[in-house]
């Protein structure tokens, strides 16, 4: 409502003058922030007063918190049992390795927001060779390491597995489906474009829950492999319909000359694609495909309908015990804090690179 | 040989064959293997199950359901179920992310600060976490003995919200929700078709009759369906350990009420605050030079503007918020998808089960887009219009 104020005088505003305008700029302006100032300090204050002034921290004190009459918050649950948030069933004795798997992946994840490593080859290898290595470290069974199976996975681990696991089998099969879809054989963009469309206007849960419990029904015998796997491949199934239709969109809004210019220069269809489409494409559609892995990440707390052992199944866990189960609350704000760290730091670094590459401006 | 695959029209067509063909293959052998395996269970395909009864219980339902009723009558409370979740939620959430959208474009630096926080606290957390969170809040309020009554209708206790309600049948109530959709629909086909034609005053002096007559007609029929022998109004009373009279709002559906409309609500803001960053400053700029007030120039130039703007990503939204509502299954609210995968268990007949699933929700998804479709083909700018 602070318009109307915003263009008078070329004056260098002082700070002062710069804080009047930005919340008294007019009566009514001066009305809106007092009421949203209250509120926001009523907010802060019941939550500092919980979570910090009334509450009990450090391990083991689950007593101690149950007798507290002030209503606080009882970190002293995460404090105690974090290692099943983060973990799960996996060993205690191997749960470094697991550690090491979380930070290896998240390195990757650093690593390719690194300009250098956007090339078709590099990110690839980086992706491949650092999925390998959490792979054997979670695994086991080489290297003198203990084997654990799927079955003992856990936690942030898990949740990390199956995210990257998605990315990198979803995001070839993206780009296939993209291919196929603007084919310039009718057969094939028709039945493409169908098959995206049904995919893309059902529900996550019930892709997950059919290939979960009524694809091995329908599936012979040597095909069905685990449980975890299928959900993974139905997932990525999932993101590929999502990305594919994203892809599109950026090959569409290329112009049409790159595509002629590039055959009238003789080129193939490979390399079409490969040197000039697909790098632009990418390009344009880097802000969606990030949002793309945003949700990705967030959605894969789902599996925990399906009966997996991820980070929010985990963090339930934690507090379902008998003697803790008051603490419930408390373990949701860490299982959350944990997401949110994630999904917030990819989402800023979307939009720091949306201002960068200026995209939607050209 | 040779020749023939070198021949580009040849090898097209045999592409094109294997692809369709392979996908065909596909589906024949999850076809044949699913019939098989049911032959060997003993049971029989085809929808005649549909017919069977149920024997297990629903907890929350529109429609008179016993477990006495068939399988279709309880797929059918599971479809009403989630649209009923869907109506509420999908308004609620563009209600608050409309305000949110408001309060972050608003120049206000205390309103902006708000509002991103609420943006990125609820959009940054998974949607199923949040429910949980909700949920939990909600079972941990005050037992109903010790509840009481806020502004003398509303009990707020871990067994459900209790909230007033009419004394009328099942039936009337539809009836006044599908006059006030037809009162909504006809407002806005008025509003489009005749709006360049009809002076503004007119207009809305048309569309002022038009509510008025419905909502007598609202009031009408539900004074028609009243119960009778009951009090037109039943407050909720304290009974002993519980309440009774009014209506009992289950902590599952208000868990999922909250936690998708918030949810929603948080992406729905960045959408909105997106068509107001895309209103040309000339616009207000315009409004001013003309003298009308703040008000007027957010109600009438710039509303108006944002919402036709960003009404296609709206639609994708909406889509996808009403396919966020079979999450609904995590704290056991009976949605179509909750009832699909307890059927599955129950009668195992999964094929069938599934493919309605499918169509369940392929049917209800591309109304909704289809429905939005036209409202914004009606509202959006046209030819000269476009200039903005």
């Amino acid at each position: 409502m602070a318009h109307a104020d915003q263009n008078i005088g070329s004056l260098q505003p002082s700070a002062l003058m710069h804080i009047k305008q930005r919340y008294f700029a007019t009566r009514f302006d001066t009305v809106i922030t007092l009421i949203c100032a209250a509120l926001a300090a009523w907010v802060l204050w019941g939550l500092i007063n919980w979570a910090l002034l009334d509450a009990t921290f450090g391990a083991n004190r689950g007593d101690v918190c149950r007798e507290d009459l002030h209503g606080g918050a009882c970190w002293s649950v995460v404090a105690t049992r974090w290692r099943i948030v983060l973990f799960g069933l996996y060993p205690f004795e191997e749960q470094w390795r697991s550690a090491i798997a979380c930070l290896v992946m998240v390195f990757v994840a650093v690593l390719s927001c690194v300009p250098w490593f956007w090339s078709a080859k590099r990110l690839p290898i980086l992706w491949i060779a650092g999925f390998a290595i959490f792979y054997v470290l979670m695994r086991g069974g080489w290297f003198g390491l203990v084997e654990v199976t799927e079955q003992n996975w856990g936690g942030l681990s898990l949740t990390i597995f199956i995210f990257a696991a998605v990315s990198l089998l979803g995001m070839p099969l993206a780009i296939i489906f993209a291919l196929l879809r603007r084919s310039k054989l009718p057969w094939i963009a028709r039945t493409m474009a169908l098959v995206i469309d049904t995919i893309r206007s059902l529900p996550l849960l019930s892709i997950m829950f059919t290939f979960a419990i009524v694809l091995p029904f329908v599936l012979p015998g040597w095909a069905i492999g685990d449980k975890l796997y299928r959900v993974i491949v139905g997932y990525a199934l999932f993101f590929a319909c999502y990305q594919a239709e994203i892809i599109r969109g950026g090959m569409q809004a290329l112009p049409a000359g790159q595509e002629e210019a590039a055959q009238a220069l003789g080129l193939g269809y490979w390399h079409r694609i490969g040197y000039i489409i697909l790098p632009q494409a990418f390009r344009n559609a880097l802000p969606p495909t990030i949002n793309q892995f945003v949700i990705t990440f967030k959605e894969t707390s789902l599996v925990t309908i399906i009966g997996f052992f991820d980070v929010m199944a985990s963090g339930r866990a934690a507090s379902g015990t008998a003697d803790w189960n008051f603490a419930t609350i408390e373990m949701y704000v860490f299982v959350a804090l944990i997401f949110f760290v994630f999904v917030f730091s990819l989402s800023r670094y979307g939009a720091y690179l949306e201002r960068r590459l200026g995209v939607g401006r050209r | 040989m040779t020749a023939i695959l070198k021949n580009r029209h040849v090898r097209d067509n045999v592409f094109q064959f294997t692809f369709v063909g392979a996908l065909l293959l596909l589906i024949a052998v999850f076809f044949i293997t699913g019939r098989a395996n049911l032959e060997a269970q003993g049971m029989t395909s085809g929808f005649d199950f549909l017919q069977r009864t149920t024997g297990w219980r629903i907890s929350f339902s529109l429609i008179d359901y016993s477990t006495s009723s068939t399988y279709l009558r309880a797929i059918i409370v599971g479809i009403l179920n989630s649209m009923f979740l869907g109506a509420i939620a999908l308004p609620l959430a563009t209600l608050i992310g409309i305000t949110i959208g408001v309060m972050r474009t608003s120049g206000n630096g205390m309103a902006e600060l708000l509002g991103t926080t609420f943006v990125e606290v609820f959009r940054n957390v998974p949607l199923i976490l949040q429910l949980f969170f909700w949920y939990t809040l909600l079972l941990a309020m005050p037992s109903p003995r010790d509840a009481g009554l806020i502004f003398g209708g509303i009990a707020l206790t871990g067994r459900g919200i209790y909230i007033p309600g009419l004394n009328v049948t099942g039936g009337s109530v539809f009836i006044v929700a599908l006059v006030l959709m037809a009162a909504t629909a006809l407002a806005l086909w008025l509003g489009a078709k005749r709006w360049p034609a009809l002076h503004l005053s007119q207009a809305s002096k048309e569309r002022r009759f038009l509510w008025v007559g419905f909502a007598l007609l609202s009031v009408l029929v539900l004074w028609l369906g009243r119960i009778p022998e009951t009090p037109l109004v039943s407050m909720p009373v304290q009974k002993g350990l519980n309440f009774k009279e009014g209506i009992r709002i289950s902590p599952e559906l208000m868990a999922c009420v909250i936690a998708i409309s918030i949810y929603g609500a948080a992406y729905i803001a960045e959408i909105v605050r997106a068509g107001f960053n895309s209103v040309p400053p000339g616009q207000s700029e315009a409004g001013h030079a003309l003298g009308l007030s703040s008000w007027h120039i957010f109600s009438r130039i710039r509303l108006p503007l944002a919402i036709r703007i960003v009404m296609p990503t709206l639609i994708n939204q909406y889509v996808w918020l009403f396919k966020a509502t079979t999450i609904g299954i995590a704290i056991s609210f009976t949605d179509f998808f909750m009832v699909i995968s307890t059927a599955i268990n129950q009668s195992g007949q999964t094929l069938e089960l599934i493919a309605i699933l499918m169509g369940g929700y392929l049917i209800i998804n591309y109304t909704i887009a289809w429905v939005l479709n036209r409202v914004n083909d009606a509202i959006k700018l046209k030819g000269t219009q476009l200039r903005i």
